[in-house]
């Protein structure tokens, strides 16, 4: 995290946009959330230059993080080039001037929507989460001050209950995305709104940090810290790998986007992170339409 | 007779009754304001295993404020309830961590409210309203849960081809039924119940009286139970304890109390009814 502070009498300008004070306290509320994982951290958000929508609570994670000698990725659902993904890059290229990549091995923090990247991350790099709704019993309980009790009691029944609610209605666990999960066997945690495929590798090397903008929380996950998705004895999690190879670059272990191509309605299964499509296209991979991409 | 020989008569004669060595309940010296408006005061009573204690009184005479005090809804200024837990005997639920009190909330107690919507999830499934106490208690496999719902619905007659219908879609009736299911799943040893008859409509209330009655014989329940309706007392309850102004003004067996009222109140209460 940043050691650098304001330089003298340039009061309009500080690195990565917040100011040194706002920095700290954010860095205060990250630091406890990795003191008690999973655990959401009330703090003071503030107004970032961009719509709540955008992930505000990811960029000032991001900001509170991010040193002069950092590499930045900004990934939205998996790609580098979405609008919303190149603002933010763009973002913290002019407050902080940090360099930027795309390439998932090259970055030491990577800024997220939706999706963890498959190349598994280090112990040298930081994967912060832009959260929409922290709160995984708010769709059962709307009081905010009985959710605070479940957590602190460790009342969780009631999450069962929504996974009930999906079998009962579906005949399986529905829930595709923000899978809640148990964090070290303590609290119960919204991973924010990945696909539960990505739930695995939430058991990583690498900080795992969350922030909800609007909400104002923050929560996070230590390296190596235990992450169980919740689920029944006779309906076990299970991550749902589509039966099917990366159509580009022939990977079977990746998360797949469905594309139509053209206007007969022709569609190809895709890696939804493009970095490691194209990582594995460079070292000679290719898929059922590879050459035509 | 006095009404103290009354009460004595009637508590030995449930310890008589009910062969157990010690009461499930005790209640010392309970008292709750509400800044300077006295909600209950200075309430003590025993109830025994197995015991149905019914409570009456006119609007306001703090029914609700007691029975709130009793399941730790609501914390009492002054005295003691003293509960027999399963695992420390004896403990003043008062004084015991929250924890511990809501851990006897989703297990050894259960609490029937008026409106069937305070105490449903309005927004998930019969089943999912049943299963959800024992998915508290750490009920893992949807096979099972699943079967024990289907069971308690039919046990409180609702078809189980409801299962997965939203109490948004049942009667008042039907909900309040449900309300019961989703209470006893867990076998609870006490159910306070405010007011479960009311607003319904006669004939409703008359089935649900029926069906309470018959759960209560047979899973040996304690309960208390609040309500104005002298009908309800007469069917269900053992015991009855007449308040006034947040204060107990007789308390003896139902029988008793309602046929040969001491109090000046309870005459009165019983004689309006009689002439209805
Ligand atoms: N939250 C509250 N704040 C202030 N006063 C209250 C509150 N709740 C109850 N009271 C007062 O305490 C007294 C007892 O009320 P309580 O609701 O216990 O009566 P009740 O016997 O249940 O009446 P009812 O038959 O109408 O339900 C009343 O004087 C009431 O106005
Ligand atoms: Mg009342």
């Amino acid at each position: 995290m940043t050691t650098q502070t304001a330089e003298a009498g340039q009061s309009a300008y500080n690195f990565a946009y917040l100011d040194e004070q706002t920095k700290r306290m954010i860095r205060r509320a990250i630091l406890k959330g990795l003191a008690v994982p999973g655990y959401q951290v009330p703090f003071a958000s503030r107004e970032m230059p961009m719509p709540y929508g955008w992930g505000t609570g990811g960029v000032q994670v991001s900001a509170a993080t991010l040193t002069p000698e950092d590499c930045f990725k900004v990934i939205d659902q998996g790609a580098d080039d979405t609008t919303n993904a190149v603002s933010i890059r763009k973002f913290f290229e002019r407050t902080a001037q940090v360099e930027t990549t795309t390439r998932t091995g090259e970055a030491t923090v990577i800024q997220t929507r939706h999706r963890i990247p498959e190349e598994p991350l280090r112990e040298d790099q930081v994967l912060v989460y832009q959260v929409p709704i922290p709160e995984p019993l708010r769709f059962l309980e709307p009081s905010e001050v009985e959710t605070r009790k479940m957590h602190a009691l460790e009342e969780y029944g009631l999450m069962h209950v929504k996974l009930y609610e999906d079998i009962a209605r579906h005949g399986a666990i529905s829930t595709a995305y923000a899978y809640p999960v148990k964090v070290e066997g303590r609290y119960v945690m919204d991973p924010s709104p990945i696909p539960k495929f990505d739930n695995p590798k939430l058991e990583m090397a690498a900080i795992q940090l969350f922030g909800a903008g609007r909400e104002q929380r923050i929560y996070a996950l230590p390296p190596y810290t235990q992450v169980v998705s919740l689920d029944f004895e006779d309906h076990p999690f299970d991550p749902s790998k589509a039966e099917h190879p990366c159509d580009l670059c022939g990977a079977e272990d990746s998360y797949l986007d469905e594309v139509i191509t053209d206007d007969a309605g022709s569609r190809m299964f895709v890696c939804s992170d493009t970095d490691y499509c194209l990582a594995r296209r460079d070292a000679g991979h290719e898929g059922a339409q590879g050459a035509r991409a | 007779m006095s009404g103290k020989f009354f009460e004595e008569f009637s508590q030995d004669f449930s310890k008589n009754l009910w062969g157990a060595p010690q009461p499930l309940l005790q209640v010392e010296g309970l008292s709750k304001f509400y800044g300077a408006r006295r909600g209950c005061a200075d309430v003590s009573f025993d109830l025994w295993p197995g015991e149905v204690m019914g409570i009456v009184g006119e609007s306001g005479s703090g029914k609700t404020t007691l029975l709130n005090c009793l399941a730790g809804h609501l914390a009492p200024d002054t005295g003691r309830v003293l509960f027999d837990t399963r695992a420390h005997g004896m403990q003043d639920t008062v004084t015991m961590s929250e924890p511990e009190r809501r851990m006897l909330g989703r297990t050894d107690w259960a609490f029937v409210h008026q409106h069937a919507s305070d105490g449903l999830r309005m927004n998930v499934s019969a089943g999912g309203n049943v299963g959800e106490r024992l998915m508290a208690v750490g009920a893992r496999n949807y096979g099972d849960i699943r079967e024990r719902a289907t069971d308690w619905l039919g046990r409180v007659e609702i078809s189980g081809d409801r299962i997965d219908d939203r109490p948004t879609a049942f009667s008042g009736g039907m909900r309040q039924r449900l309300q019961i299911a989703r209470n006893l799943v867990t076998g609870p040893r006490l159910v306070f119940m405010d007011e479960p008859t009311g607003g319904l409509d006669v004939s409703v209330q008359a089935r649900l009286l029926d069906l309470l009655r018959g759960l209560v014989r047979e899973m040996g329940l304690s309960a208390i139970i609040v309500t104005h309706d002298l009908a309800v007392v007469r069917l269900l309850a053992d015991r009855l304890m007449v308040m006034k102004d947040g204060q107990v003004v007789e308390n003896g067996l139902t029988d008793q109390v309602l046929d040969d009222p001491q109090h000046g109140y309870t005459q009165l209460l019983v004689s309006s009814v009689l002439q209805v």
